[in-house]
């Protein structure tokens, strides 16, 4: 870490330092979420969502891990295992619907986060890295996640792989002959029930990994605040704990309760119903759909239409991960020097379409794909291309910031309006 | 460089989805899509059904349930597996050990089995460790038996259909002959032969023929009416309970934990403001 | 090395905040509480995690067996299955019955009776885990025609224990006699076990 005035790892508790002086992991905790680690000191609550990310992760692989010791994974016996679990595992049921939402709740957060990224300038120079293992991130979690929903074997979990893996054979030429490898069959079967089952449990040690990486990034020039203003003095920031400890230890109340009241009071008003009748490949669901937090890049999917030299499939399927791998090339699309919307007013504007559109997309990727429900996500999808491939390139260039405040001291106290006693001092010297 | 890539790329999609637009739009204009009946006025949403177990604080009524159940043996059972249920977890609904063991062992369908000399295919009484078994020994027994239909296993069907209790409820209580009104809109729905008119069925047509059809179908051992209505809320009340048996125990954990944790908010909200009482931010 | 003074944040005059310092306990009371009161949720959260290992609700009920003797013949036995391991039933012949009871207690490595191993007025029924107490094999001598062993009981060919009519270890490794469940005569020809 490069702050100058950052307190150093000095324990006054004997275990603690012969541990350290043989293997420095309690100076390693000190100096990324400890007292260690300067924060600019005026982040507010949309700052959270990290730390809720790691802990909706954490939850992930505990729950998944006592779930995956009473888990079949056959195509004749995995949707009746996960009805065992349900009944007969003790407490059974409170750790799949644990598992069920938690992975709902993962996605909240992680889009919470990624818009705080967006509205705030987070992917810029220098913390382009943290943005492009975020991306990373977010696609290792959506391949799990689609890994995990195929594993209770229900009508959902077979038509949505049916659906997905069939995205692969529009690649032309080698299309049918790529699905065919993943799925290790013609169809869904117990060859690709088997092998997501292997790859769901390995997924999030790797989203882990990269998570390690990604906070390592963001310690190298320290986290980003709300007026996008780097911290230039040590009064601009405070120790990560017990500050930020204790703020979200907030965020994680608030988080754990929204939790609790789906798991135990609404577990399955996010899920699908047809996801409780068992998988028949000879039986389409009369709509297809994945879960929520996919329903915008569905939308996206579903809404070419049309051929256009290349056949419409093909195209979806492009634009449908072309709208995430475009993420990866943002810090080059946005050339403001400005980091926060605070002080963008044109690109602020933009963002809250987007956030509007994103959301519109959503809605129809869950909707049945009707005339109605095409036009807007054909709008819409047209939207999201255009913001950040045209709009956000022109006006990052063409438009004029608001003035910015000089340091983040400035900011707060102007919010406060006053002078702190050290401003006093400084003054009188 | 990447930016002019960018500007090419973003503009190749807008102009995809622009013709995509176009062509939509067109379609629809000179070729609409006929409307559905699936979302037309005649399908019918599920009645509103009160149960014991609707709602954030729902819980089961165990006397229901068990009128349910007897329902389910006396009128359902004959074409639909249980299978997810054991006989055991009867014990759940209030019946004791002994009645469990009888309702086992006196259960019309038996348990497949093996003959101990000879080795052949057999079946043997039930015990209450074992599921309930199927009516019909595969799929292909069961639509020779049903007019080339298959009865859904019913362990799940509350959780399977959207609103499914009200679903199961309005279902069972929604056969009615078609109306001229409609089939003038959508002659296609009108019933075909073997099937049976019910707007309340995705499809307007359900293979199933109205299992309730007259009071008195079952005669309820605590004495309450069974009325076509009755027998039809409580055998849906049973199906609550085949589909999610912890919903009390949820619950009821549910409201203290939920509690545990606001209280929790309250007292972090204190620290934090405690921490940071003399930091401006 | 500096003294840290957490009390103060960086940049800030140090006066205000040593204003309390004759109260601080009171301040940071609010602290302790937050974190006691979540760490009691995570003690409670463990229960849950650590309860799920336990025997599931199917398995418990599978923990009883009902077993029909009325084809067992005197001087046979048969090999059945209980909690999922192997359980011998054996119907003594009065010549074993009397070879039982003729040992004296003082020979025996796990000393019991005959009597203590059956059930009043049915001592010609010797039901028993078919588990070798040394090391879990299956032992010999309830199937037709497998050796019996020395003792005429049962023989496990692993390391050579050898069980007598009363299913007590008499030679070899094995510390004690087969181990005797829980079980209830029904009627005169069905037991149930566990």
């Amino acid at each position: 870490m490069s702050f100058p005035w950052a307190k150093h790892y000095a324990p006054s508790n004997p275990l603690m330092k012969w541990v350290d002086e043989r293997l420095p992991v309690p100076r390693l905790v000190y100096n990324a979420v400890g007292a260690g680690y300067p924060v600019p000191r005026n982040l507010n609550y949309f700052w959270n969502f990290g730390v809720l990310a790691g802990a909706a992760l954490g939850i992930q692989i505990i729950t998944g891990i006592v779930l995956a010791m009473h888990y079949g994974a056959t195509a004749d016996g995995a949707f009746n295992s996960i009805e065992h679990i349900m009944r007969d595992v003790n407490g059974g049921w409170l750790l799949r619907y644990a598992h069920a939402n938690g992975a709902a709740m993962f996605f909240i957060v992680v889009y919470i986060h990624i818009f705080r990224g967006l509205y705030y300038g987070s992917y810029k120079a220098p913390r382009e890295m943290v943005w492009l293992l975020g991306v990373v991130i977010f696609l290792l979690m959506m391949a799990t996640a689609f890994m995990g929903y195929v594993l209770p074997w229900g009508q959902m979990s077979f038509w949505g792989a049916q659906v997905i893996t069939g995205f692969f054979s529009a690649i032309p030429v080698v299309g049918e002959s790529i699905r065919i490898w993943l799925l290790g069959g013609f169809a869904p079967d117990q060859a690709a029930l088997n092998r997501f089952f292997s790859l769901h449990y390995l997924l999030p040690f790797v989203i882990a990994a990269v998570i390690i990486l990604h906070i390592w990034a963001l310690h190298i020039p320290g986290s980003n605040n709300p007026t996008g203003v780097e911290v230039k003095d040590e009064q601009d920031t405070v120790p990560f704990h017990p500050y930020y400890t204790a703020k979200d230890g907030v965020g994680l109340g608030v988080f754990l309760v929204l939790f609790a009241v789906l798991i135990f009071l609404a577990p399955n008003y996010l899920g699908h119903p047809d996801n409780y009748i068992p998988a028949n490949s000879l039986s389409t669901p009369a709509h297809i759909v994945p879960e929520w937090y996919f329903w915008p890049f569905y939308a996206i999917l579903r809404a070419f239409t049309s051929d256009f030299i290349l056949p419409a499939k093909l195209w979806g399927v492009l634009a449908m991960f072309g709208s995430i791998l475009l993420l990866f090339f943002l810090p080059w699309l946005d050339s403001s020097p400005i980091r926060s919307a605070n002080y963008r007013p044109t690109y602020r504007t933009f963002f809250w379409i987007l956030v509007a559109d994103v959301l519109v997309l959503g809605w129809c990727g869950g909707s049945p794909a009707t005339p109605l429900y095409v036009i807007l996500s054909q709008i819409c999808a047209a939207y999201y291309f255009a913001h950040f491939l045209i709009i956000v390139p022109i006006i990052s260039r063409a438009e004029r910031p608001t003035p910015l405040p000089n340091s983040i001291t400035e900011a707060v106290l102007a919010k406060h309006g006053g002078t702190s006693p050290a401003q006093t001092a400084l003054a009188a010297e | 460089m990447v930016r002019n890539l960018a500007m090419l790329v973003g503009a190749a999609f807008v102009v995809v989805l622009g013709w995509a637009l176009f062509w939509t739009v067109q379609g629809q204009i000179t070729d609409p899509a006929a409307p559905s009946i699936e979302t037309s006025e005649w399908h019918k949403h599920p009645k509103e059904l009160e149960l014991e177990s609707n709602g954030v604080f729902g819980k089961f009524d165990n006397r229901q349930l068990q009128r349910g159940f007897q329902v389910f043996k006396e009128v359902c059972a004959a074409c639909h597996s249980l299978h997810l249920v054991s006989f055991r977890d009867l014990q759940k609904i209030g019946y004791s050990e002994a009645q469990v063991k009888a309702i086992a062992t006196q259960w019309v369908i038996e348990q497949p089995s093996i003959n101990p000399d000879t080795g052949e295919a057999a079946t043997r009484k039930n015990i209450p460790s074992d599921h309930f078994p199927s009516p019909f020994a595969n799929e292909i027994a069961a639509r020779a038996a049903n007019n080339n239909a298959n009865p859904p296993d019913l362990s799940l069907m509350t959780k399977a259909r959207h609103d499914g209790p009200a679903y199961v409820y309005s279902l069972l209580t929604g056969y009615q002959p078609q109306s001229a009104e409609m089939l003038k809109e959508f002659p296609d729905v009108k019933t075909p032969e073997g099937l049976h008119a019910n707007p309340y069925f995705a499809t307007m047509n359900i293979a199933m023929p109205a299992p309730l059809t007259s009071e008195g179908q079952v005669t309820y051992l605590d004495g309450t009416k069974p009325t076509v209505d009755q027998m039809a809320k409580d055998v849906s009340a049973f199906l609550v309970w085949t589909a999610e048996p912890n919903l009390t125990a949820r619950h009821s954990y549910g409201w203290p934990v939920i509690i545990f944790l606001l209280i929790f908010v309250f007292l972090a909200w204190g620290a934090y403001q405690n921490v940071w009482r003399n930091i401006k931010h | 090395m500096a003294i840290v003074d957490t009390a103060v944040p960086p940049g800030e005059d140090p006066a205000p905040f040593h204003e309390e310092v004759e109260d601080p306990r009171r301040r940071d009371f609010i602290n302790i509480a937050a974190v006691a009161w979540i760490g009691v949720g995570g003690a409670v959260v463990v229960l849950p995690l650590l309860n799920q290992m336990n025997p599931s609700a199917d398995v418990l009920a599978q923990s009883t067996t009902e077993i029909d003797l009325s084809k067992i013949q005197p001087g046979q036995a048969i090999k059945t299955s209980f909690r999922k391991q192997p359980l011998f039933v054996r119907n003594l012949t009065p010549k074993e019955i009397a070879e039982a009871d003729a040992v004296p207690l003082s020979e025996l490595r796990d000393p019991e009776t005959l009597e203590q191993r059956t059930k009043a007025g049915h001592t010609n029924w010797l039901i028993t885990l078919g588990v070798c107490t040394h090391l879990g094999c299956v032992p010999l001598g309830a199937g037709e025609g497998e050796n019996r062993g020395p003792y005429g009981g049962y023989f496990c060919p692993c390391h050579g224990s050898a069980y007598d009519t009363a299913a007590r270890i008499r030679k070899g490794p094995a510390p004690k006699n087969l181990a005797v469940p829980d079980y209830t005569f029904n009627s005169a020809t069905t037991v149930t076990v566990g």
